[in-house]
Order: C-alpha cells, then structure tokens, then sequence
C-alpha cells in the first residue's frame, strides 16, 4: 500500500465512526436511486411477463384494472361478476378457448380460483405432488400455499367464511388437497385451485344434505306432496364433500346465470383475436373485453412517473447529502490544519500530502459505492422473492 | 554547516523583523538558541530549513543554498538532509509509535520505505525505550515518551542537521536529560549538526557555542 494511501486508511480506522457515517451516507445516496431502478424494473417485468402471457380477458363492464389484477394476480377485491353464459358465448364464436375464473373465497389469506383444468395447462404449472383435481371437493394447492398451510396431498383446508355474523351466507367448505404444484414464482404459487362448481357450491349455489325420501329422515320432513318434499331447519347440510355423500351435491337453478369473475380468452389466431374483440366493442356491449398487458402498461406507466419523482427527489437529497459531506471533509481540514504543517515542515511532498486528503475521500467513495454496489446485486437477486414476502 | 548571510526577514503582517548580517554553525558543531520569546528563533529554523524564505540574503545549509531551490526540491532537501524536532511533538494522532516514526518516508516519494528502514526504526525505538511500545497509539503516551517518538522521527532519515526547537520545554528534568542525551548521542555517532532553542539555561552547558538572540552575538561555551 502506497503511503499516502495507508496514511488515509489508518485515518479512517482511527476515525471509524465518522467514516462509518459517510460511508453508509454515500452508500444510501448511491444504493437508493438504482436499487429502486431495479426493483421497480423487476417487479414490472413479473407483471408484464404474466399480463403479456394472458391475451385476453372478458368481464363486467367496470374498472379493467381490477378484472386484470383480480384475475392476474389474484389482488385487489372480487370485480363485478359476470355469468357463466359467457363462456359458452365465447366457445360458441369459434374465436377462442374460455377459460373461465371465479375468484372471491379465501383459505385464510390465500385466494381460491375456481376454474377448470384447461387453466393447468395454459398457465403451464406442473405438479409437483399428486394429481389435478377430478371430482368435486377436490382442491390443489400452489407451492407457497402448500408451504405456508403446511399442506400435502391427503390433507384438507377449509374455506373462509366471508362474515362470521351472516349465517345464511357462505358457508366454509372442507376441500381435499389432491395435488401441490410446483413452484412456477408466480401469483399461482400462493393460490388454491378448485374447479368452478366446487366454488359455486361454496357461494351456495350447489349443495347437499340428507336423504329425505330415506326411512329415518321423517323428523326433518314437514311434509310430502306428490314428490314434493318440505323439509324443517333440523336437515343435515354437509360441509365436505366425500365418496359417500357426493351424489347428493345438486345445484339449483340455471347454471348458464351462475357467476365468473372472468373469462380468458385464448384466441386461435390474429384474427380470431380481432374479431372477438370487435364482439364486445358495441356501444350497448355489457361486458368488457381487455389486454392485460395494456392495462397493466398505463399501470406501470403511472407507476414509472412516480418513481421518476421519487428519483428526482433522493437525488436532491443525495446532493444535499454530499454537499453535507463536502463540508464535514472542509471542516475536519481546518482540524487538521496542524497535522497537515507538521507534514509540510518535515518535508511531505505538495503532492504526497494532497495525496492523503484525496486518498481518504477516494477510498469513503469507494466503499460506499462498492456497498451500494452489492446491495444493489442483492436486490437485484432478492429483491423480488423479499418483496413478495413482505407482502404476504 | 549552516552559513546564513545578509538576511532579512519579515512577516507580511506584523512588524516583526529579523536582520543577520551573518551566521555560521560548522557540521557537527552543538549550539543553543536563546532569547526571549517572539525574538525570530523559530523563524531561524525555518529559514535554515527552507520552510520559510528570506526577502533577501542567502542560507546555505550542508553546502546547498536553500533560499535558490523551488518549493518541491526545498522539501525533498529538507526531508533527506534536516531532522525537525518540536516543542509540541506534533505527533499524528491515528498513527502507531512505529508509523509515526516511519512517516517521512510515507510522505515524500525521495525516500523508499524499505525493511532496512523498518529495522532502523526498531533500533531507533529501542534505544530511547519505547522499544515495546511501537504499535501502541501516539495517544497513550506519556508526553516524555511522545517526544522520544518525535526524535525518533526527526533521525530516522539519518540527517546531517538536527534542528529541535525547544524539545525539551514540555518535559520533567528526567526527560529533558533522556531527549537530549538522545540527540547529542546521535549529532556524535553520525557527525550532524545540532542547532537547538531552548529556554532552560541548566541544559546550555551540554552545547559547544550558545547564540543568545537577544544581542545576536555568538559566545564560546561558558
């Protein structure tokens, strides 16, 4: 080490605390501005991968960005709901493969999408235990979900009641976890899938109870009536669905009104995308057709000029920050006023001598640059996995 | 040896003023500065050393006419031939004993910090007895030690000219003794000069030839 150099390193060691400060000041002002560049970098290149990899995407007329990002992203509350009708509108145009999704329940703080089993294969996930799920009741559960519920296939979980006060409303529904899937780090990880009617049996569109034509169930009967049969409050409802009761599972009503959150639409080609899209532009349209990956652009682009703002500003800090700096160095020279003549009158070289000074301010820079630096390549390697942590 | 001529001094500021028609110190002669306080001993030093300049006259010291050398080849001259000794020690404070007597050769690329250096600096340090105390902090020492340290780095360059300005005024009589002993030992051993100021007339005796400042007349030792 050259002695001006080793002369300014034992000064900082000696000084360590305020070399500490600078330090971990020149480090933030350098870490702050880039490593949000790259969080926010990386964050929007997982949304817009996802966004970019779903074509289209059919519902309520309403905010489009709430249909994206509940559907997407299994975020924000349950957009208005549209019917199943839909999906059968859809395969019938011969445009595009609907993949339809109900996504309003919740095993504790992990989302329940119903759907069907073509959404396996669209979003590409894989499993990593077990099977997909064939009958109803039968649920599978995103890696993290499985990791976080400490659940395998052979367990069960149960769904969240909306409102422990409303009785009448939905009710929890013990699902049997059939298959985990692997981890593919996305929205899909921390979410339960079941098809649609095991989620519309849980609104309570679809249920069952006891055999009522069955000898032995006449204390639950009111009455019978040319088939017809009035039972009291006193019938036994089932909360899970097994080999043994399914076949009592029935649903009321027309399935064609039940509800979906939205439809993916898989287009075949260009121009099935184009004339499906024109489907839905009529003025007296009720539903709404979109491009996740435009929604989730004006999104990010929203988002983009905010964090130009927040650059703009730690910038300002960081130059106050240095400028800071700048006078805290001035004044340790006129400190050290004595030290640097002791130097000159035993004949320390003009440049030696600024050599020290420089070398002190080089070497602060230095590691709080080379600081920010790693930081930076942390985030960048982490940043996202933390993030998605911290959220849930 | 030091030959001064014609010399005139003057702060910018001030009326201070310092006139020596001449003055000779011959190598390896020991003399004491006296005189009162303000009366220019310590510009003296600077002059010989090419620290400071004089508006006129001349100052040759070990043969080279410093007042004729740039700036750069003043300090290169001073930090290879002049050993500065202080009453303050003006020791760094963030260095050890042994990097502050190894730091003339950290501040000026004329001199190469080699192990032969090194081991100098050892010896050195062993000979004023603070042998084992070299990688102990400038700070935590007593002021006797902190002014052996300071010899220390006055010699380790081997210079021809020691100049000490009152090194001795901040030390008990033992210690004034011990740093004296230590500079008169080395002006012997290697053939230096010593030119030192001092106010204590007990330690004048010990010196060749005392200048008194006051009447600038040179006397014999008493």
């Amino acid at each position: 080490m050259s002695g001006p150099l080793y002369l300014a390193w034992r000064y900082l060691l000696y000084h360590r605390v305020k070399t500490a400060i600078l330090v971990t000041s020149i480090m933030l002002i350098v870490f702050l501005p880039v490593g949000l560049n790259v969080l926010v970098g990386q964050s929007a290149g997982e949304l817009t991968a996802r966004a970019e990899a779903t074509p289209l995407l059919v519902g309520a007329r309403g905010s489009a960005l709430e249909l994206v990002l509940s559907s997407l992203y299994f975020e924000s509350d349950a957009p208005e709901t549209t019917s199943y009708v839909q999906v059968t509108r859809m395969a019938q145009s011969g445009f595009a493969e609907p993949i339809p999704l109900y996504v309003r329940f919740y095993v504790r703080k992990h989302p329940i999408v119903g759907t069907t089993l073509e959404y396996f294969d669209f979003r590409g996930l894989r499993l990593a235990a077990g099977r997909r799920m064939a009958v109803l009741g039968e649920c599978v559960v995103g890696a993290r979900a499985a990791e976080k519920l400490s659940v395998a296939p052979g367990d069960s979980v149960v769904s969240s009641p909306e409102s422990v006060f409303d009785l009448a409303g939905v009710y929890p529904l013990k699902l049997r976890v059939v298959g985990v899937l692997a981890a593919s780090h996305t929205p899909d990880d921390l979410a339960i899938f079941i098809d649609l009617k095991t989620a519309w049996i849980i609104q309570g569109f679809g249920h069952g109870h006891q055999d009522l034509t069955r000898s032995g169930a006449d204390a639950a009967v009111l009455s019978r009536e040319r088939g017809r049969i009035v039972a009291n409050a006193s019938v036994v409802q089932y909360n899970e669905i097994t080999q043994a009761n399914i076949d009592s599972f029935h649903f009321h009503g027309d399935l064609a009104k039940y509800p979906v959150t939205a439809v993916i639409a898989v287009p075949h080609d260009e121009k099935s995308r184009v004339l499906l899209m024109g489907r839905y532009e009529a003025p007296d349209e009720s539903q709404q057709i979109v491009r996740p990956s435009a929604v989730m652009n004006d999104l990010l682009s929203t988002i983009l000029t905010v964090q130009s703002y927040v650059v703009a500003a730690i910038l300002m800090v960081a130059v106050a920050t240095l400028a800071t700096a700048a006078l805290v160095f001035m004044l340790s020279l006129r400190l050290r006023r004595g030290e640097i003549e002791t130097m000159i009158k035993i004949g320390g070289s003009r440049r030696s001598v600024a050599a020290v000074l420089t070398s002190e301010v080089v070497v602060v820079l230095a590691l709080g640059v080379m600081l920010a630096g790693g930081l930076t390549l942390v985030t960048s390697r982490f940043g996202s996995a933390a993030i998605r942590a911290l959220l849930l | 040896m030091i030959q001064l001529a014609e010399l005139q001094f003057g702060y910018r500021e001030g009326d201070f003023a310092l006139r020596i028609p001449k003055l000779e110190v011959q190598q390896r002669e020991r003399v004491a500065l006296i005189g009162p306080s303000g009366c220019g001993k310590t510009t003296l030093l600077h002059l010989i050393a090419g620290i400071a300049l004089p508006q006129s006259g001349r100052v040759r010291t070990n043969g080279v006419d410093v007042t004729a050398l740039d700036d750069g080849a003043r300090r290169d001259f001073r930090i290879g031939n002049i050993g500065l000794v202080f009453q303050e020690f003006e020791l760094l404070e963030y260095l050890s004993v042994l990097d502050n007597i190894l730091l003339p050769y950290r501040i000026n690329p004329s001199l190469r910090l080699e192990t032969p250096v090194r081991e100098r600096a050892e010896s050195l340090a062993r000979q004023v007895g603070i042998g084992d105390k070299l990688a102990r902090m400038a700070t935590r020492l007593s002021h006797g030690e902190k002014q052996r340290v300071a010899v220390c780095r006055a010699l380790i360059a081997e210079p021809e000219l020691i100049l000490a300005d009152e090194p001795t005024g901040n030390l008990d009589p033992a210690n004034k003794n011990r740093v004296l002993d230590i500079l008169i030992n080395y002006a012997e051993e290697h053939a230096a000069t010593l030119l030192m100021v001092t106010h204590d007339r007990d330690l004048l005796g010990r010196f060749e030839r005392v200048i008194d400042f006051k009447t600038f007349h040179s006397g014999e030792r008493a």
